[in-house]
């Protein structure tokens, strides 16, 4: 049966492997992937490690219903204690790697120790070995991809690999699979490189079973229909994310030189329907109908040729906006450099803006970063910065260990102008106009994040009557207000933490779409694949376990509610430009510090941010850690 | 008139839904391995080639099979396997130039596309429709305006240069 996958431990050190079965209780508990991910975080990591120590374990789990035809069932979750933040570390991932490590046996590897030499893991139909990759390091995580499957002699062979970033140990290295597909956040490949593990590979032919699979079948098809029906979904369909940018640069909700403006001028390059330009069609990850990954091929210029795929809407940010950089070739060529070298796209963008902010305003200068002009819209500097900080060489090694690090060897006032929350690099929206937003990126588990909340609902000014039903309770449809944002904050999170824990794709239940799959339907899904059965109530209970399990990481950890907080600016410096509804935006602290305690108590937390006794109990928290796999 | 299975790799995303409802409806399990249909992907040039049984006029798995098992469903068009006399000596999948057949890796027999009765599972997935369930003389229309597009864009840059 689906839920019958097995967790194995693989350690190291000594080559060990163990494999065990996952108690059914924990499957009515954590569902799976990120869920029980972060049962396993909680429960192998002990309190205050050094994330680089072998010490550290990395968890990679595959969601309950993973590997079904629909809602991209490709996504994997990948765990450990953060090298970036030193909280919850967690990045989910598409692809195909997820449903192979299902079809090789497995729903959940724990990786501890650390090897001596490098290793890559290779988990093949119920079996899995601690292999030698000394001849795969230093390869790039395309070149790396390729050799594992020279080198095990199959075409079908899907992996996670780390690259140069990875290897080095950059704080905000992330995990690669495919051309395109990234666990992106909070230095996973770090964690990956620490432990001298290069990659991990899977291939199975395994069948998969279910309860009901005439009705699971029929079902999926439903599902499809239902996300498709979607206008968010047939855009996404044709631009991808990127679409994001036609609506956010015009309103004047991105980031722009770091955090100077919030609209990017004669930014008209970076308009997703220039994709077409260097487009071959677009690619969709397993099990997904949305296919919102654009194959671009460039032919010309110093960097061809390029075959890639991507951009997201976030490197549009990272390497156009945020570093002033007008083109859509300089977003393409970053973009591809950052994958090949397997670095977050993201963090990597935040970094360059903020150091170029600091250039602009005397606080770094040439003999700092080695004579490089970091100059607004210098797309050499940022190819040449993206290279240094992956192989940590100049410059580069002043900010690969990330934000805190760098604001320390820098000082001078460097830290007002870093646009990070708990040692994380927002991304490049511009919150201030959007108290929801902002709240989310303060309160995420793993440091300043849009994906564990977002609540972009909010921006379609939807009557108060849809989002009351939704939300089960007063929510205001103007963005700009306070009101009942720190219930929409709350519920997408819940929601958000279920479906990372079965497995299917955020972008296929309600981010951008109200109509789209949901607790009842993810409830369907379950039922007629494993044949347990849980209420709406119950999954939202289940969410709420999960956020409230990673919370308690964090609280073990030392963090505070000082640290759900936001960038000094957002508080202090208005919004300078946009249309009427985005310009001379600030967030009220009073009511963003009140927005704060509603969302606490919704989660069933005090006013200091910690679970009371009450919400433990009935949580069944009160006893963890529980060691039971 | 006769509906056949049409392929467009152009318009493949190579999500692989169709290798795995394929072998949900046939099978009951999801097992991309166990699939009549594959997607053959070459990913660092982003080729994805869908690898199906065509199911010829002239099937060559018909003429070696030395038992007389592989037959033609007249109403659905499905080039299929009698599994009655089939002996399983797997000379179809050594000589079919398309990999139409296959050997299921769990029940040892021949495996291939039967079309589903009329209603391939597949196609309806596909949303992308890189496979199409339609009467041959659809195809060949569709055909004719994709190489006329190609022709009207080489046209384009003759006549601006």
């Amino acid at each position: 049966m689906v839920w019958n996958r097995k967790i194995a431990y693989v350690d190291l050190s000594t080559k060990k492997v163990v494999q065990k079965d996952i108690p059914k209780t924990m499957r009515q508990l954590y569902l799976g992937g990120r869920g029980i991910d972060m049962y396993l975080l909680y429960n192998h990591v002990k309190p205050k490690i050094d994330p680089l120590s072998p010490e550290n374990v990395l968890f990679i789990g595959v969601g309950l219903v993973g590997g079904i035809p629909c809602l991209g069932a490709s996504r994997c979750d990948i765990a450990a204690k953060s090298p970036l933040t030193g909280a919850v570390g967690d990045s989910n991932v598409g692809g195909f790697f997820g449903p192979e490590l299902r079809f090789a046996g497995f729903d959940h590897l724990v990786i501890t120790g650390k090897s001596k030499k490098p290793a890559y893991i290779w988990v093949q139909d119920g079996e899995i070995e601690v292999k030698d990759a000394t001849h795969l390091w230093g390869k790039d995580t395309m070149e790396a991809q390729t050799a594992i499957r020279h080198d095990l002699g199959d075409e079908d062979v899907k992996s996670l690999v780390i690259g140069a970033a990875g290897e080095n140990m950059v704080r905000f290295a992330n995990v690669r699979t495919g051309l395109k597909n990234s666990a992106g956040r909070t230095g996973m490949g770090c964690v990956m490189g620490s432990k001298n593990l290069k990659a991990v590979a899977a291939r199975g032919t395994m069948d998969l079973e279910f309860a009901k699979p005439e009705r699971l079948l029929d079902y999926c098809k439903e599902m499809n229909d239902m996300i498709i029906g979607t206008r968010w979904a047939k855009t996404q369909s044709r631009w991808g994310t990127m679409i994001i940018f036609s609506n956010t640069n015009t309103t004047g909700l991105i980031r722009t030189k770091n955090f100077q403006l919030n609209r990017l001028e004669d930014g008209q390059d970076l308009e997703p329907e220039n994709i077409d330009r260097y487009s071959i069609g677009t690619s969709g990850c397993y099990g997904c109908i949305v296919h919102c990954r654009h194959r671009y091929v460039l032919e010309e210029g110093p960097y061809a040729p390029i075959f890639a795929e991507g951009p997201e809407y976030t490197s549009l940010g990272a390497f156009g906006t945020m570093v002033n950089c007008k083109k859509m070739e300089t977003v393409l060529v970053a973009n591809h450099l950052v994958n090949k070298y397997g670095i977050d796209t993201l963090e990597t963008g935040g970094l360059i803006a903020w150091a170029m902010e600091l250039y602009e305003k005397g606080i770094i200068n040439d003999k700092m970063t080695g004579g490089l002009k970091l100059d607004w819209g210098n797309e050499e500097a940022v190819f040449e910065l993206i290279r240094q900080i992956a192989t940590r060489e100049g410059f580069g090694n002043v900010l690969a260990n990330g934000f805190r690090d760098a604001i320390a060897k820098i000082g001078n006032n460097s830290g007002y102008y870093a646009i990070q929350v708990k040692g994380m690099s927002n991304l490049h929206s511009d919150e201030r106009p959007t108290p929801s937003f902002a709240l989310g990126i303060a309160t995420s588990t793993r440091g300043s994040d849009h994906l564990r909340s977002r609540p972009a609902v909010d921006m379609y000014g939807l009557p108060e009557e849809v989002l009351q039903e939704l939300y089960e309770g007063p929510v205001s449809s103007d963005y700009t207000s306070y009101d009942g944002k720190s219930r929409m904050v709350w519920w997408q999170e819940l929601l958000y933490a279920v479906t990372d824990s079965i497995g299917t794709c955020k972008f296929q239940t309600v981010f951008c779409a109200v109509h789209a799959p949901k607790w009842n339907e993810f409830s369907k899904l379950i039922q007629y694949a494993t044949g347990m059965k849980f209420s709406k109530t119950q999954l939202m209970q289940i969410g709420e376990r999960i956020y409230t399990l990673e919370r308690m990481f964090n609280l073990r950890e030392g963090f505070t509610r000082k640290d759900d907080s936001l960038p000094e600016r957002y508080f202090k410096e208005p919004t300078p430009v946009g249309f009427p509804i985005a310009k001379g935006k600030t967030i009220d602290r009073e009511k963003f510090e009140a927005m704060l305690d509603e969302y606490y108590a919704l989660h069933g937390w005090n006013k200091n941010g910690v679970p009371t006794k009450k919400t433990l109990a009935e949580l069944g928290l009160n006893k963890e850690p529980t060691h039971m796999i | 008139m006769q509906k056949i299975l049409f392929i467009d790799p152009e318009k493949c995303t190579g999500c692989r839904i169709c290798e795995t409802v394929c072998s949900l409806h046939h099978e009951k399990v999801c097992n991309p391995a166990r699939a009549r249909v594959h997607i053959a992907k070459w990913e660092t040039s982003g080729l994805y080639i869908p690898v199906v049984c065509l199911h010829c006029e002239t099937p060559i798995c018909e003429e070696v099979c030395p038992v007389r098992a592989i037959k033609r469903d007249e109403k659905t068009g499905a080039v299929v396997i009698d599994y009655d006399l089939c002996v399983g000596c797997r000379l179809c999948v050594l000589y079919c130039p398309f990999a139409g057949a296959g050997i299921d890796i769990v029940t040892g027999k021949i495996s291939k596309c039967d079309l589903c009765d009329g209603d391939p599972v597949c196609v309806r997935f596909c949303d992308p429709r890189a496979l199409q369930y339609v009467k041959s003389s659809r195809a060949n229309m569709m055909k004719m305006r994709k190489a006329a597009e190609k022709f009207s864009e080489l046209m384009q840059k003759l006549l601006i240069p």
